[in-house]
């Protein structure tokens, strides 16, 4: 029969896969593979000639401490607001199913902060750091208070809350769909067999929760380690580079040093610290499932 | 009946109590919107003087929106980023559902499995990673960055396959194998088949990802800001961040920004809420 044949198997998959199968390999494959390449080369962003180079980037990239530095940031950043975006979500969606009235105007409440950009959130907080939270203080102490954004452990402590506030409502949902999945049941045979609901909520419902752990804390952390835009709205890394994130490194390295080799060759790196992270976590988080 | 009555006067306690705590957490969670709410209407001096009032000195005034919104170019910055939106939206869900149903209906082709295990993997990738190479290829070689098209084109390879992912499981789960034999007895090609029993179905899925690829695309900033070198061309995060550049220090006409900023997506909001809420569950459950 023709459905078996080469040409029928070809043609039916380029008709239907085609456009995906085009888009995907122009912007994610072909860029990908080509930046590799571009690691092994010293372009400068404009000549047509782009001059082998070998590991030559690899070692810049290494050599580079502000790389680290900002990399270090960015684990410090990604750890604390992992723990409190979770935490704050966990918390949020436990108090939004508990069944009191309007409980999905709450939801809907706390999701808004996802609804807008990172640019424009940035912004919006910037004001409230510089003018608003300066206000407040300066009619606390009665006498002239700095922006919190003006000290370098506070521009990191905002960074910390803003993505916290960004990212807790989107959380919030993942975990009150976890909640909504753990029966009723099963909480009222724990708590008939002596269980306070203290230890109910530890023994029954936080284990059967665990996949919604592991997706909200994978994307937690996939997001913190490759944050741009709030960053380079709320603080533009200052004050005197101290709060310049791994990703607005790499960009500034790339497109304001016209660096690209070793710009590059430093998102390369990201990409893998980034992902051996988010791997494993998902592999632990994995291996201890349980089911009801 | 005393025990009941203390239970159900201790659970009422608890309820109440929830509810102050929840009231207090989403002021909190709206105070920044509230402050530039009641900033927008004062005049820069007001502003500098007392941010917390919840009226100027010198009173009311609208004079920021229109001075804000010649500046930014609003209406045309608000079609760009319309046009973008809609169009790689809709460009995202007619591909990938097309190619995800031939990826689960044949998944003994090599050219499936292997376009699909790619699509999964290419997820991990974070865009830092793609950006050099995308401005080195498509800038310094095609010449083609600076268009609307190219960034919808972007956007779409971008989200495809995530959308594919997700229309894979809706078409694995949910239609069932028996329709579509039944069309094709009756004389449908794959093609026709597709369009008219399997695509139809989708419809709850077509919703998820329009809803969390529209927002994606919307909020965007990095990639169009790459792509997009003409003013006339920018989208809304960018041009705010050009407008923020130039006026930062007039801060009145920055509040009128951001909220013009926020304002489309808000309204929008308001009466999509649940869809949105849902959409975003669903995809992000599944992702």
């Amino acid at each position: 029969m023709e459905r078996n044949t080469m040409s029928y198997k070809s043609k039916q998959f380029l008709m239907f896969a085609g456009p995906a199968l085009v888009l995907f390999c122009m912007v994610i494959i072909i860029p990908f593979l080509y930046g590799l390449y571009l690691t092994f080369t010293s372009w400068d962003g404009v000549s047509a000639d782009k001059p082998f180079v070998g590991i030559a980037n690899y070692i810049s990239a290494f050599k580079d401490a502000y790389f680290w530095a900002s990399m270090g940031r960015t684990i410090v950043y990604s750890a604390f607001a992992v723990v409190f975006v979770n935490a704050v979500a966990f918390a949020l969606a436990y108090l939004v199913t508990s069944g009191i009235k309007g409980q999905n105007f709450f939801r809907a409440g706390f999701f808004i902060p996802n609804l807008i950009g990172g640019i424009v959130l940035g912004y919006v907080w910037k004001f409230v750091f510089n003018r608003a939270f300066v206000a407040i203080g300066e009619a606390v102490v009665a006498g002239t208070v700095p922006s919190l954004l003006s000290s370098t452990g506070g521009a990191m402590f905002c960074l910390v809350l803003v993505s916290v506030w960004q990212y807790a409502g989107y959380m919030m949902l993942i975990y009150v769909a976890g909640f909504m999945g753990v029966s009723d049941s099963l909480k009222e045979a724990a708590m008939i067999d002596g269980c306070t609901p203290a230890q109910a909520m530890r023994n029954v419902t936080i284990p059967l929760m665990r996949t919604s752990f592991v997706t909200c804390i994978f994307l937690s952390i996939t997001r913190c380690f490759v944050v741009y835009d709030v960053n380079l709205s709320l603080t533009k890394g200052e004050p005197f580079n101290s709060s310049v994130l791994a990703a607005m490194h790499v960009y500034n390295k790339a497109f304001i040093y016209k660096d690209y080799g070793t710009g590059q060759a430093e998102a390369l790196i990201l990409f893998i610290v980034c992902a051996i992270i988010g791997i494993a976590q998902v592999y632990i988080g994995k291996k201890g499932e349980v089911q009801a | 009946m005393n025990v009941n009555d203390k239970a159900a006067r201790q659970k009422r306690t608890r309820q109440i109590i929830t509810i102050i705590v929840l009231i207090v957490v989403f002021l909190l969670f709206v105070i920044p919107f509230l402050l530039v709410l009641i900033n927008v209407f004062k005049i820069k001096g007001d502003i500098t003087s007392n941010p917390l009032a919840l009226i100027g000195e010198h009173g009311f005034t609208l004079q920021n929106f229109p001075d804000a919104m010649a500046k930014m170019d609003f209406w045309n910055v608000f079609k760009n980023s319309a046009i973008i939106t809609f169009c790689a939206t809709v460009l995202t869900i007619l591909f990938s559902a097309m190619a995800s149903f031939v990826i689960v209906r044949n998944q003994n082709w090599k050219a499936c499995s292997l376009l699909f295990a790619l699509m999964i993997a290419s997820m991990v990738i974070p865009f830092q990673v793609l950006m050099v190479p995308l401005v080195s290829v498509y800038g310094g070689i095609f010449h083609i960055l600076n268009s609307r098209i190219t960034l919808i084109l972007m956007h779409t390879g971008f989200s495809v396959s995530m959308a594919t992912f997700m229309f894979h499981g809706a078409i694995h789960s949910n239609i069932p194998l028996e329709l579509e034999e039944a069309a094709l007895i009756d004389g449908c090609s794959r093609w026709q088949t597709f369009w008219k029993i399997v695509f139809p179905l989708l419809k709850p899925t077509v919703a998820t990802v329009a809803i969390i690829d529209a927002m994606a695309f919307w909020n965007d900033y990095l990639l169009p800001s790459l792509v997009l070198g003409d003013k006339d061309l920018y989208t809304i995060p960018i041009a705010t961040q050009a407008f923020y550049g130039t006026y930062s220090t007039d801060i009145g006409l920055v509040m009128a920004a951001l909220l013009l900023a926020m304002l489309p997506i808000l309204i929008l909001y308001l009466f999509l809420q649940k869809h949105i809420v849902a959409g975003v569950t669903a995809g992000a459950v599944k992702g």
